[in-house]
């Protein structure tokens, strides 16, 4: 291993410490204190107030179900990918990325052409038949699922591949049924993947904002998530209430990110 | 190392993390091997995937397709909307840079050295990830807004843009040359080093070209993801035509105005840019994952 004098290795440490300190950590420990600037009445205010409160409820609303469609979605995508040839596969498996590195704004863009109710190409005829999509919470829930679509399948894909498929053989060849095979025995050793797929899909599913913003419409009391709330109380000087709310925020997302720090080592052995 | 990414030979059939397993031909296995429960999966899973992202971004090319050639060119002629696209590519650019250097000392850091707190660090480098982008864009305006405690107010100017994409950009190259500087032998350095090389020529010649594709790979991620950012500059730029105003706010202020067409045609320009990284990134891993 290549030896760094010690005033290299301390003027490194001091860039990396120092960069990741004055842009990450400092601010988010402001916000935090800011938060509490005045005792807990900031955060008991705000879950006091029934915007805030409507908003965090429609959030995990949406957020539960686009991790639950995203959930089934993502295992079985991730089966057929790892233990099934078929044509096209390639392709699919690059696309399936694609939602990561799309902006937020055009996946909002992307839905609202197609299922707006005036002149998209699917919208008009769901919404004749009394299903709204656009500007209510299927429209939030199908946004919420674009930007999280690859994560869980990111992450079962690469233990799919490293478990190999001797063990389903094995299984099947003495009488397991694929239910069996797959409850009992791919089930189980891909499970800490996808608990952590699901951790990081629901950290993102309950943060989303752009996608969000343009699909429901933003509409108060209605169609607004924990973090339009945050937008919109910045923008209307309630700054506290929008600080409680980023705490939440802050709250969730850092919960998820320990979570996962702990889950990883064990996946490991 | 540089010659083994050139002259990589050309696997037979699609190459995967499969081929780690060399013991399955992949010759041998036939195109298709779906059962039938498999095959109605794939179908339904297609359907969904078809409605979810597929139908709709078909949609934004061909509401962006609507104007042809001269709707797109009209678009980008717009003063405003060229700002936008001029400081949001530029500002992806500076910040690709600043992670490069940045993102690659961090990861050092975190590898090679030990010190009271590393852990944490390490930690603390995925919040940017975990961060709702409006939050992330409030935390930023707590230390570089018009209350900061240093005395720095970068709100709505230039700056402002540059220190959000930097924010949300943090993890990309960190972690994807992470692991593989973990997994570099270390013989190889010691080898050089007792035939006589300085710590610089290793870090040049041998530990360099070796993270290089990581380097390129987290550095697409974080281009792609700098140019299409928009929670995060929401409060902290205020959005200013021409000074901070980026594209996919340009794109919203499009929507919200119903020019759907000119929104789609920017957007479809912007979705390009995320293919070309996204094909360009799996050439890169393709071509990685031969070599080892």
């Amino acid at each position: 291993m290549v030896d760094v004098s010690t005033p290299t290795t301390w003027l490194l440490r001091l860039v990396a410490v120092g960069y990741v300190f004055f842009l990450v950590a400092w601010p988010v420990g402001l916000v935090v204190q800011q938060t509490f600037s005045n005792g807990i009445s900031n955060l008991t205010d705000a879950l006091s107030d029934e915007q805030v409160v409507g908003a965090l409820q429609l959030t995990l609303m949406v957020a539960f179900w686009a991790v639950v469609i995203n959930l089934v979605f993502g295992v079985g995508i991730s089966l057929l990918l790892v233990r099934f040839e078929f044509p096209g596969k390639r392709v699919l498996s690059a696309l399936i990325d694609l939602p990561l590195s799309v902006s937020p704004v055009v996946v909002g863009l992307a839905l609202l052409l197609v299922y707006n109710g005036r002149d998209g190409w699917i919208g008009p005829t769901a919404e004749s038949r009394g299903f709204q999509i656009i500007f209510d919470s299927p429209g939030m829930i199908m946004a919420t699922c674009f930007v999280a679509l690859p994560l869980i399948i990111r992450e079962v894909v690469p233990v799919l591949h490293e478990i190999g498929d001797d063990q389903e053989q094995a299984a099947r060849s003495l009488g397991a049924s694929t239910r069996q095979t797959f409850w009992r025995i791919t089930l189980p050793s891909i499970k800490w993947a996808v608990v952590y797929g699901v951790v990081l899909s629901l950290a993102r599913s309950l943060g989303e904002f752009g996608a969000v913003k343009i699909v429901s419409g933003n509409i108060t009391g209605q169609t607004q998530t924990a973090t339009l709330v945050v937008e919109a109380k910045y923008q209307n000087f309630q700054q506290e209430t929008a600080y409680a709310t980023s705490f939440l925020l802050i709250v969730v997302s850092i919960a998820a990110l320990v979570v996962v720090a702990f889950l990883r080592p064990k996946r490991a052995h | 190392m540089t010659s083994a990414l050139i002259g990589a030979s050309v696997e037979a059939g699609p190459a995967s993390p499969e081929g780690r397993r060399p013991r399955r031909v992949r010759r041998t296995t036939p195109r298709n091997t779906l059962t039938r429960g498999a095959g109605l999966g794939l179908g339904v899973a297609m359907i969904w995937f078809s409605l979810l992202v597929l139908i709709p971004l078909t949609a934004v090319i061909a509401a962006a397709g609507q104007g042809g050639w001269s709707g797109y060119i009209d678009v980008l002629r717009n003063d405003q909307t060229w700002a936008a696209v001029t400081l949001t590519v530029s500002q992806a650019l500076v910040v690709t840079l600043v992670n490069i250097v940045i993102g690659s000392i961090i990861a050092w850091v975190l590898v090679r050295d030990d010190f009271w707190g590393k852990r944490l660090l390490d930690v603390i480098i995925d919040v940017p990830f975990a961060l709702p982008t409006i939050v992330a864009g409030l935390v930023l305006l707590s230390l570089y807004g018009p209350n900061s405690p240093l005395g720095l107010h970068w709100a709505f100017t230039p700056n402002a843009v540059t220190l959000a994409l930097a924010f949300v950009t943090l993890p990309f190259i960190v972690r994807t040359v992470q692991p593989v500087l973990e997994e570099l032998e270390a013989d190889v350095e010691e080898a050089a080093a007792s035939l006589g090389a300085s710590r610089a020529t290793i870090v040049r010649r041998i530990i360099l070209p070796s993270l290089a594709p990581a380097i390129a790979a987290g550095a697409a991620l974080s281009f792609a993801r700098a140019i299409s950012e928009y929670g995060s500059l929401v409060l902290l730029s205020g959005n200013r035509p021409f000074q901070t105003e980026v594209v996919s706010v340009r794109v919203l202020t499009f929507i919200e105005n119903g020019n759907n067409q000119s929104a789609a045609a920017l957007a479809s320009i912007m979705l390009a840019v995320a293919l070309v990284v996204i094909v360009a990134l799996d050439i890169v891993q393709r071509r990685v994952a031969r070599r080892g």
